[in-house]
């Protein structure tokens, strides 16, 4: 069916899985507020909330199972959005699951640090969904501003504190240039809904109007801030390092899959016939990125930080799926999101439990001989690594995922992607080195002497790690499939326009 | 009207992102964060005599949105005071490389 969103009951209708998301977080909310701090009770939230996500999970997939769509309007009904939110969901799962335990043994007690993760991902769902400016400042603000107490979650930790700081300055200082963007975007074309800035772009012939490309540029750097590509980076190694694990998880993996769920929405839904005025410093920010967070990832000596340079990276690869700009490169995005999102929860479901009480045992040379004692551990991370790295068959989905943008990137008509692509596997190449050397000190060293057993899994966080290494695996046995559903659902271009192109 | 509105807009823009990168208390930093906003809203209510509400409408959003982020923010501030006793970024470095 088709909703006609000008109609407010409609619109609800179509908003029914962010509603439903929401309601059981505030329920939630009032929940935890309910009893004093314990730990039986922030695990009797934290599983509250497993049953809410899926619920919304069911409904996702239930109204994506219905092949819905919706007039013009704010907010998009279409498969990218229920594709993006399922992402969100698994990410948010993963998260809370991760976080019961760590929580446990953190003696971190607020419940509310697992309602804070529903409220972030209602406010990704709302950003995948947005199809009018405003609607995308709104879905931000409401996973940032969640995520910055996230952050800080940890309140006896003062590195917690650190990160969420440095989260927080630098979130809000992108937000500015975000909304800086919207407004001169808004002021050129007279509109914030993203079909009618496409239209008006065509219409008024504004492809070359100055107002109109700064305000891209400023949305481009708000972009690129809140993605962490180079050179608007510098916050987030600091930030995952502090956060607790859980959510360096989340901020890696789903928070900015929302923010370039967004991205690429607005710019194929808005500024896909501009004549590619933007492709340039995309195009730098793209190559940068990829060049940069490989280099600066082979010094680090913390795995949590390796990680966090190893999302740099993976930024860097998804700009160049969006730089391509067509369909194949859209569905190559969302095909990477997913190899990304399982491949980041496995390492870091593992991340969690190698680490001991007060946030220890986090340096590379930790894991020296982990295969000795805890076998399982190693091989779900080595699978892990080898995924984030695009090897082929060990690393499963990870080595289709590169395949797809680089048949995405070398696709498009436009020959300066080329160099990008060589760009691509050249870093893929540096990123070896540090991906295999987990790998290495893993099988091949000894455990040192007197090195303590790390604990047991707990059941949860085995879960998150079994799941996520068994999907990567899968997803890499039947590419194809994955890709033919990614392919299905995509933001929609400008159709009736694509004819006609911008001045 | 428009072109003088827009002009300040921009600068307390540049005021406020200058003040972002050259101030060193947190609290100041967190200030010109808030006037970048503002300057934002400026344009936004100036653009809008031009197109309709929508753009008062959004500066409706944004300060609410501001005041959220203010309230959270304040806590985040608090409680690294709690922890170090400062609100300077300068000596707020214990995750570095």
């Amino acid at each position: 069916m088709t909703f006609d969103l000008s109609i407010p009951s409609q619109l609800m209708q179509a908003l029914t899985p962010e509603l439903v998301l929401m309601a059981g977080a505030m329920i939630l909310m009032l929940g935890a507020a309910w009893k004093s701090e314990s730990a039986e009770h922030q695990r009797r939230i934290g599983y509250g909330s497993i049953g809410v996500l899926l619920l919304t999970l069911a409904t996702v997939l239930w109204f994506n199972s219905r092949g819905l769509s919706s007039g013009p309007g704010v907010i998009a009904v279409d498969g990218f959005r229920f594709a993006a939110d399922s992402l969100f969901i698994l990410g948010a799962l993963g998260t809370v699951m991760l976080g019961i335990e760590y929580n446990g043994r953190e003696g971190i007690w607020s419940a509310e640090s697992h309602v804070l993760v529903l409220f972030a991902t209602s406010g990704m769902m709302i950003m995948a969904a947005a199809r009018d400016l405003m609607i995308v400042f709104l879905g931000i603000e409401m996973m940032s501003i969640a995520v910055y107490v996230l952050a800080g979650m940890n309140r006896r930790s003062p590195r917690s504190a650190e990160a969420a700081l440095k989260y927080f300055l630098l979130g809000a200082f992108s937000t500015g240039f975000l909304l800086y963007g919207i407004a001169l975007v808004y002021g050129s074309t007279g509109s914030t809904n993203l079909t009618t800035i496409s239209e008006h772009i065509v219409q008024y012939k504004l492809g070359h109007q100055s107002m109109l490309l700064i305000g891209i540029g400023l949305l481009l750097v708000g972009f690129a801030f809140k993605v962490a590509a180079v050179p608007f980076h510098m916050w987030a190694p600091d930030v995952y390092e502090g956060a607790p694990t859980p959510i360096t998880a989340y901020m890696a993996a789903a928070v900015k899959a929302a923010a370039f769920a967004t991205f690429l929405r607005v710019w194929r839904e808005s500024f896909d016939l501009l004549d590619f005025a933007w492709l340039v410093p995309l195009w730098w920010i793209a190559a940068a990125t990829m060049v940069y967070g490989n280099v600066v990832a082979l010094a680090q000596r913390n795995v949590k930080r390796v990680l966090a340079y190893s999302s740099i990276v993976h930024s860097g690869y998804l700009l160049v799926a969006i730089a391509a700009g067509t369909s194949s490169g859209s569905a190559a995005f969302l095909f990477y999101l997913l190899a990304y999102t399982l491949a980041t929860f496995g390492a870091f479901a593992v991340v969690c439990a190698m680490s001991r009480a007060g946030d220890r045992d986090l340096e590379i040379t930790d894991y020296e001989g982990l295969w000795r004692v805890r076998p399982g551990m190693a091989i779900g991370m080595a699978v892990c690594m080898l995924a984030l790295l695009g090897f082929p068959v060990f690393g499963g989905a990870g080595f289709w995922s590169k395949v797809y943008v680089l048949a995405a990137a070398e696709a498009t008509p436009f020959r300066h992607l080329v160099p990008l692509t060589v760009l691509l596997v050249l870093a893929s190449v540096i990123s070896a080195g540090y991906y295999l050397q987990i790998v290495r000190v893993m099988f091949m060293k000894p455990r040192p002497e007197g090195a303590p057993d790390p604990a047991p899994m707990g059941t949860m966080t085995r879960v998150v790690l079994a799941v996520s290494v068994v999907l990567v695996l899968l997803v890499g046995l039947v590419p194809a499939r994955v890709i033919g559903w990614a392919r299905e659902n995509q933001p929609a271009p400008p159709k009736a326009l694509s004819a006609a192109k911008a001045p | 009207m428009l072109a003088e509105a827009l002009a300040i807009s921009a600068v307390l823009f540049t005021i406020g992102v200058i003040g972002v990168l050259t101030r060193r208390n947190a609290i100041i930093v967190f200030m010109c964060v808030e006037l970048m906003l503002n300057a934002v809203n400026l344009s936004f209510v100036a653009f809008s005599k031009l197109y309709g509400a929508t753009g008062q409408v959004f500066v409706v959003f944004v300060m609410t949105v501001a005041a959220a982020e203010a309230a959270v923010g304040l806590a985040i501030i608090i409680s690294i005071f709690r922890h170090q006793e400062t609100v300077n970024l300068k000596d707020i470095n214990l995750l570095r490389g």
